[in-house]
């Protein structure tokens, strides 16, 4: 058996390891898509410096 | 290693992908995606189409991993059962454990997922569906009382209402008018399904009505739960998600839905033998139709909201 051959495991295990890597990259995009939008549209704002001082300094 | 020792797929019934999306129960799956996509287009507010489409897969996952958690749990009934011998696990595809890894895994994800992507009342009543399924009707009611169906039903009707709370934050009327009409359609459909199946819960040793208290007495809970249903999909046409349209489905097929009920109940176990069932499975087809127009129209109803065609 040569060194590069692909191992039985492997090929029997293909469409089990291919469906589990479209899964998990489509999980990426969801999550990435689902990031862009909640940025976008500000969801995800941190307060301003201001706002920060503001509450630090009891004028919040 | 040599590669004598590893035999071929078929050889060892070693679980290829489907495998693992058939513990997730796509069929029922697909019934989730779909009442819940229903339940979030149907709510007054407007969500992005990223978040909508994002949250309904991770409800769809979540209903999915209590379906694991489900199959983990009732290996050995299934095993008995013509209907589920071939199920993953009963097969000797998947072990029960990977079973339970790949249901809690996934269930928590989907939760974490969910309230990310929406909010934590979404998030909360996805929880509340997936341990309401996985433990008060699979590990509780199922194999103790005959009721199983009908209290377990709350599991499948929720989805809507988590669309609802997706698009909302919370819980209102129409979305537990739309529990309501899942909840009372379930055991209506379920039963149906056990007067043709024969004698496979009964060989499982699972307490349904038709096993418990016999097939007359089964035909007289199918008939008043679809009297009991009729109010429920017919009252929510006027509510802010009804409309012509959805009036319209729901007085025709509530009166055929009473009419394959009253069938159902009139006729005894030889007759229903002599045509193999022949009302009872019409029925249980009629029931699938039921569930699949009545939120049809109330998508429909949303639909055409904007055109100032839907709704009252």
């Amino acid at each position: 058996m040569s060194f590069r051959e692909e191992h039985e495991l492997h090929k029997r295990r293909s469409g089990r390891n291919i469906g589990v890597g479209l899964v998990l990259a489509g999980f990426i995009v969801l999550v990435f898509g689902l990031t862009v939008v909640k940025v976008t549209r500000g969801d995800m704002q941190m307060p301003s410096s201001e706002e920060v001082g503001a509450s630090a300094d009891g004028n919040g | 290693m040599s590669d004598t020792s590893f035999n071929t797929q078929a050889q060892t019934g070693e679980a290829g992908f489907g495998d693992y999306v058939a513990l997730l129960k796509p069929r029922v799956m697909s019934l989730v995606v779909f009442t819940a996509a229903v339940g979030l287009l149907a709510a007054p507010v407007a969500v992005h189409p990223v978040v909508a489409l994002a949250s309904v897969l991770f409800i769809a996952v979540g209903a999915g991993a209590s379906g694991a958690l489900n199959m983990w749990w009732d290996a050995d009934i299934d095993a008995v059962m013509k209907r589920t011998a071939q199920r993953p696990v009963p097969a000797g595809l998947v072990t029960a454990q990977e079973a339970l890894a790949i249901g809690a895994a996934l269930s928590g994800m989907a939760v974490v997922m969910l309230a990310l992507a929406s909010n934590f009342v979404a998030a909360g009543l996805l929880a509340f569906t997936i341990f309401f399924y996985a433990v008060v009707y699979t590990m509780w009611l199922k194999r103790w009382t005959p009721q199983n169906i009908v209290i377990g039903g709350a599991a499948g009707a929720f989805p809507p209402m988590i669309g609802w709370a997706v698009a909302t934050g919370g819980v209102s009327l129409e979305s537990v008018l739309m529990f309501a009409l899942i909840f009372m359609w379930t055991p209506p459909h379920f039963w149906a399904l056990c007067l043709f199946m024969n004698s496979d819960y009964e060989n499982a040793g699972v307490p349904m009505l038709t096993v418990t208290h016999g097939r007359r007495v089964t035909r007289r809970h199918v008939l008043a739960y679809t009297i009991l249903l009729a109010p429920v999909a017919v009252g929510t046409a006027f509510t802010a998600i009804g409309g012509p349209i959805y009036l319209s489905v729901a007085v025709v097929l509530n009166a055929l839905f009473l009419k394959g009920a009253f069938d159902i109940w009139r006729r005894d176990e030889a007759q229903a033998q002599a045509d193999k069932y022949r009302v009872e499975k019409r029925f249980f087809a009629l029931s699938l139709l039921y569930l699949f127009a009545h939120f049809g129209a109330i998508l429909a109803e949303a639909a055409l909201a904007p055109l100032g065609l839907g709704g009252w």
